[in-house]
């Protein structure tokens, strides 16, 4: 086995699908493991909603819960309209939340740490609000680069940041994911490796290893509120941005 | 100079930029507790805002990260 704390990110191919020239469709772990996560939200979404009752029950409640936690997140930044779009915000929320935490597991793989899937969330995201906010108000969606109020002579200035900061959500929004998990899962299994390495150095290195093995469990900790809370920031950030593609003026 | 050197020196000064990031998310949570303690029936309306604010100012400590692995795993 490999010492490096990278490899725990490497796709493996399972079962080559399609063979372009340069283009390869393979089944991947990543793959199996975003089935994996769609097949446990749906499953326990279906199955907390099976027998519905009036006094919900310990699943019941559960996903009771992540609905109006979504519901009111999406209210509360993006108002009443933005309510259309509460599928894609709640999709968005449990597929990020539950490849956060699936990805916890020892020997599991964490499909947001890698930048294709993260990326491709948050050019859905980017692109719903485009396509929409065209859709909806025409070109009148451009006025979201337009603050009003200002000066003449600042507007083109301000005109070319409000377009930069735009083209840079997909960017920070995908980038921030991937970089949290990756760092988060490095870290562990850095200090994994200080655990391996003191253990191997006799008796008196047993307990040189406790040390490194508390920060584990402490990092773990640490890692689990960091993917609870990266799943709601990135639910958060695609309501408020949604929120432009509905009301585009400032 | 090795140029292999270079690569690892700009990393470690990149990684400087989380710790300035870490500032600005520190500022963020302190001022938020701070007017929480003052009028703690408003704070949880203003809750969101201050992890959007503390998901803004930790992207771009972030990207400073991105910087050190892109130049030691990918340049």
């Amino acid at each position: 086995m490999t010492v490096d704390p990278i490899h725990q990110f490497e796709i493996k191919r399972y079962v080559d699908l399609l063979n372009f020239s340069s283009v390869q469709f393979s089944f991947t772990n990543a793959a199996m493991f975003m089935f994996g996560i769609v097949a446990i939200i749906f499953f326990f979404l279906t199955y907390a909603t099976r027998g519905r009752t009036l006094v919900p029950g310990r699943a019941q409640s559960a996903a009771e819960m992540s609905y109006e936690f979504i519901a009111k997140m999406v209210r509360d930044s993006a108002g009443n309209q933005g309510m259309v779009f509460f599928p894609l915000v709640f999709s968005l929320f449990m597929f990020v939340l539950v490849a956060n935490v699936v990805g916890l597991i020892p020997y599991t793989f964490t499909v947001t740490a890698h930048l294709v899937v993260t990326a491709a969330l948050a050019l859905l995201v980017i692109g719903t609000v485009i396509v929409y906010g065209f859709v909806k108000h025409g070109t009148h969606f451009l006025h979201l680069f337009v603050p009003s109020g200002v000066p003449g002579f600042l507007l083109p200035f301000l005109v070319v940041i409000e377009v930069v900061s735009f083209l840079s959500r997909p960017i920070s929004l995908s980038l921030r994911l991937f970089a949290n998990m990756l760092a988060g899962h490095i870290a562990l299994k850095v200090f994994a490796f200080f655990v391996v390495g003191l253990a191997s150095a006799g008796v008196v290195g047993w307990f040189g290893a406790t040390l490194p093995f508390a920060m584990i469990v402490a990092l773990t900790a640490l890692e689990l509120l960091v993917a609870v809370l990266q799943a709601y920031v990135f639910a958060v950030l695609t309501s408020i941005y949604l929120n432009d593609a509905i009301h585009p003026g400032h | 100079m090795d140029p292999a050197a270079g690569k690892f020196i700009g990393a470690g000064l990149a990684s400087l930029g989380m710790g300035l990031a870490a500032i600005g998310v520190g500022n963020i949570f302190g001022n938020f507790l701070a007017g929480a303690l003052r009028n703690p029936s408003a704070a949880d309306g203003q809750f969101a805002r201050a992890f959007i604010g503390a998901a803004l100012a930790e992207g771009l400590g972030i990207f400073a990260l991105v910087v050190a692995l892109v130049l030691l795993f990918v340049a």
